[in-house]
């Protein structure tokens, strides 16, 4: 059995509406300098699978390719 | 002419297509998810609601219903298929039409009638003259239409937008006219061949003069007038 974590996140230069708001939101709350607040997909999968197949899961299902980058971390990588 | 309205878990326009095709005397039923079985429909509605939850994307997870390969290969054999709202997410998941719908740029779930001006396109559901304006409801949360540079301008090129988001005198003010941030106004379009047709706002629910609008009526009669045309 492995375990894996997927990060979904937009791609470069896709406006990300809840991200934006955070960061408003926050700059409101007082917080200085930041840059930019990103708010994305985080999946844990267990099963027995390879790395090959858990990148075929995120590329049919788990992520749009057209808007969406994702990142695979297997466990004891993290 | 037989219109197969398919009905995913979550889908809850199928009732409404269903009413306007019936108010226009087109012959209407319903194809569940499951089927796989789509003889004697002569074209094909994906409603709008909410298929299996939304979840992971709006759209996603309908994608991979049974009736869906059906759905390509309706579409690929020059079938006339068009999605409304919901169903145009999982057209755009599906790869029968390009690029994808975001989140609202202002986070809020829209619902209101919407001005929509018709583009010169190849659209086979279509046949309004250029610059026509409609009024249409929209009801949607994700209905930002986004597509990278390169297609955008195959999309224009090619005359496969097919509405835009407009003011009420058809023009488009500077900033935008979208009321959900969707890239270039764009409200609808086609694939290539223009059989496929995916749009936001419900021309369902402009049909029936009692709810004070029919000018979604030609959505449904135009493919119907250009089917019956080529069955002669």
């Amino acid at each position: 059995m492995a375990r894996y974590e997927v990060y979904v996140t937009y791609k470069q230069g896709i406006f990300d509406p809840p991200g934006a708001t955070a960061e408003r939101a926050l700059a409101n709350l007082g917080y200085e300098g930041i840059q930019s607040v990103k708010i994305g997909k985080y999946i844990q999968i267990e099963a027995d699978a390879g790395l090959e197949t858990v990148r075929e899961m995120c590329e049919r299902l788990l992520a749009n390719p057209v808007i969406e980058d994702y990142r695979i971390v297997t466990e004891g990588e993290a | 002419m037989r219109l197969g309205v398919v009905l995913f878990p979550g889908s809850n326009c199928e009732q409404d297509v269903v009413h306007a095709a019936h108010e226009l005397g087109i012959g209407a039923e319903y194809v569940w998810h499951g089927d796989t079985d789509l003889a004697g429909f002569d074209a094909l509605v994906l409603p709008g609601g909410f298929s299996y939850g939304d979840y992971i994307r709006c759209g996603a997870v309908a994608r991979f219903s049974p009736v869906m390969s059906e759905v390509v290969r309706f579409a690929e054999r020059g079938g006339p298929v068009m999605g409304i709202c919901n169903g145009f997410q999982i057209l755009t998941e599906a790869h029968l039409l390009p690029g994808a719908l975001l989140r609202n740029t202002g986070l809020k779930f829209i619902c209101h009638p919407q001005p929509l001006r018709a583009e010169r396109s190849v659209c086979h559901w279509v046949n309004l003259p250029e610059g026509t304006v409609v009024d249409i409801p929209v009801n949607h949360n994700e209905g930002n239409y986004y597509c990278d540079a390169e297609t955008l301008e195959r999309l224009n090129a090619n005359g496969q937008v097919v509405l835009r988001y407009c003011e009420p005198d058809g023009s488009r003010a500077p900033g935008g006219s979208a009321p959900n941030g969707a890239l270039d106004d764009i409200a609808g379009i086609c694939n290539e061949r223009g059989n496929v047709f995916g749009l936001m706002p419900h021309p369902e629910r402009a049909v029936d003069p009692l709810v004070g609008t029919t000018d979604g009526r030609p959505f449904f009669t135009t493919v119907m007038a250009r089917l019956a045309e080529v069955a002669g």
